[in-house]
């Protein structure tokens, strides 16, 4: 059967890539300023067991991930203040455990799921309610990030600068969970959640190159993701790939691209 | 009263962690004019003080008073500069700053890194940075500055000149200087008061008065003392009636 782009499914898959971009280079910056990358990673594992009791429980996967991603995230800053063991050693605790009870209740359900999808993303997934949804996080983590933008910038810069212009940087660290939170959400469909990382650090890493201020590198990584995203997902439909892998390699190929013609752009 | 006047005035403060005693029933007032240099073997709890003077840390005893609309100006011994993060010295400056175009260019101006405001932070030389650090503290016209070891990281070239560059801004803005450092025969002609810090406040008073003091001599040795003793005689005599020997107000 000929599929064409104008088919409804990948306009779908379109938009809903295009959302994932439009958060996942603005906060994909922070998580590679911070050297983050792991964190993002064992939210959006725990976002599995999210998947899971939403469908047992009956909220929905949306409301699952939120929640079960965001306990994650508290537990983890809470254990994280006692520093007897290390922040990876941390995460590669609490990480893999909530992968692995969500694999349990995700295989004691009776409904069936498809795990591949979630693992590795499909864009035939996205129905136009999961669209509503998406673009509610967007808009969501877009205004948080730019309401705290010089808050976020100086509290990862130097927490205790941070704290001499009167900012929280618990409040701060939180509310980097909750975006991270919601932009998991946002690209499981999608990307998947062993490649949620992927989209946050690449695009970034390649826009740092081009880039002489945070603000510009947050907008290349948008310009980025979003280009990544579109081709990725022709390329998923051309050959009949899993769409996350796809978007990957776009972006991983413009990645290189960056580092080989950066030279060139950016001298300082 | 005392307290009423002045800028920060801390009583009684004790700070507990881990079953140890941090900081014992300390009590300091810092006052307008003021520059106090905090000395201290490591592990004396100078940055912890600091901390609870900014309120940065809740003190498990005592009381500490601020000022009302107290603005303080902090500059900590160092910053990781994260080089993943593209920032040139004027966006690093001025984020999360109120400040004014006529103080950004009085401050860049007085700190002379006129040069470096369009450079990226990741490229700075640790004599820079410290410059750069100290034109943050200062955009919003402190009347407090708070400077934990200034001039740790710089070579002695770079520390002389830095102390001189506090020692002009303290001469020519109306604001106070706390300061922790280690560099006590640099800071000697600037400092008016120097407090002796090991978890509980050993001894404080003018330079030389801390220099002759027991307690001081046997935790920063003879040697110390004297050398103290011939910085503050050689600037009483080259200076004369030198005006960083202003008359303490605290007496």
């Amino acid at each position: 059967m000929e599929t064409k782009i104008t088919d409804p499914f990948i306009l779908r898959g379109i938009f809903a890539g295009i959302a994932v971009a439009l958060i996942s280079g603005l906060v994909g910056c922070f998580v590679v300023w911070r050297r983050m990358s792991y964190y993002g990673e064992s939210i959006a594992h725990s976002s599995l067991l999210g998947v899971g009791l939403g469908i047992l429980l009956g909220t929905g996967i949306n409301f699952g991930i939120i929640v079960v991603c965001l306990i994650f995230g508290i537990l983890f800053l809470w254990l994280q203040q006692n520093k007897i063991l290390s922040t990876d050693t941390l995460l590669g605790v609490l990480a893999h455990l909530a992968l692995s009870i969500g694999i349990i209740v995700i295989s004691l359900n009776r409904i069936k799921i498809d795990i591949h999808a979630f693992l590795f993303g499909d864009i035939l997934t996205v129905s136009s309610n999961d669209l509503w949804w998406m673009y509610l996080g967007v808009i969501l983590v877009i205004f948080l990030v730019s309401i705290n933008w010089s808050s976020l910038l100086l509290v990862t810069i130097d927490e205790d600068l941070a704290r001499a212009e009167g900012i929280n940087p618990t409040y701060i660290n939180l509310l980097l969970t909750t975006v991270l939170t919601i932009v998991v959400a946002v690209s499981l469909q999608i990307i998947g959640l062993l490649l949620i990382t992927a989209m946050l650090i690449i695009p970034a890493a390649t826009s740092r190159r081009l880039s002489r201020s945070p603000q510009q590198m947050a907008l290349f990584a948008t310009l980025i993701g979003i280009f990544s995203v579109v081709s990725g997902i022709f390329l998923s439909v051309e050959v009949d790939a899993p769409s996350g892998p796809s978007i990957v390699i776009v972006s991983a190929i413009l990645f290189f691209l960056s580092y080989f013609f950066g030279n060139f752009l950016n001298k300082d | 009263m005392k307290s009423i006047n002045a800028l920060i005035s801390a009583k009684n403060v004790s700070v507990f962690k881990n079953h140890k005693s941090i900081l014992k029933n300390i009590d300091i007032d810092i006052n307008k004019n003021d520059f106090i240099t905090i000395i201290g073997p490591n592990g004396a709890g100078k940055t912890m003080l600091l901390k609870c003077l900014m309120g940065f840390y809740k003190p498990n005893f005592g009381e500490i008073q601020k000022k009302n609309k107290l603005k303080i100006g902090y500059m900590p011994q160092s910053i990781n500069v994260i080089n993943t993060m593209p920032m040139t010295v004027k966006n690093f400056i001025t984020v999360k700053k109120e400040f004014d175009d006529i103080s950004f260019k009085h401050v860049i101006s007085e700190v002379n890194i006129n040069q470096l405001i369009n450079k990226q932070l990741s490229i700075l030389s640790g004599g820079e940075m410290q410059r750069v650090l100290l034109a943050r503290s200062l955009l919003n016209n402190p009347d407090l500055l708070i400077l934990d070891e200034p001039a740790q990281n710089l070579d002695i070239s770079g520390q002389l000149s830095f102390y001189k560059l506090i020692q002009e801004i303290y001469s020519k803005r109306a604001l106070s200087i706390l300061m922790v450092s280690h560099d006590l025969h640099l800071v000697m002609v600037s400092t008016k008061k120097v407090l002796c810090l090991s978890n509980h406040i050993c001894c404080s008073g003018k330079p030389q008065q801390v220099a002759q003091d027991p307690e001081f001599i046997s935790m920063f040795g003879k040697d110390m003392a004297n050398m103290m003793a011939v910085y503050q005689h050689t600037n009483n005599s080259s200076h004369g009636d030198s005006k960083f020997l202003i008359g303490d107000k605290d007496n």
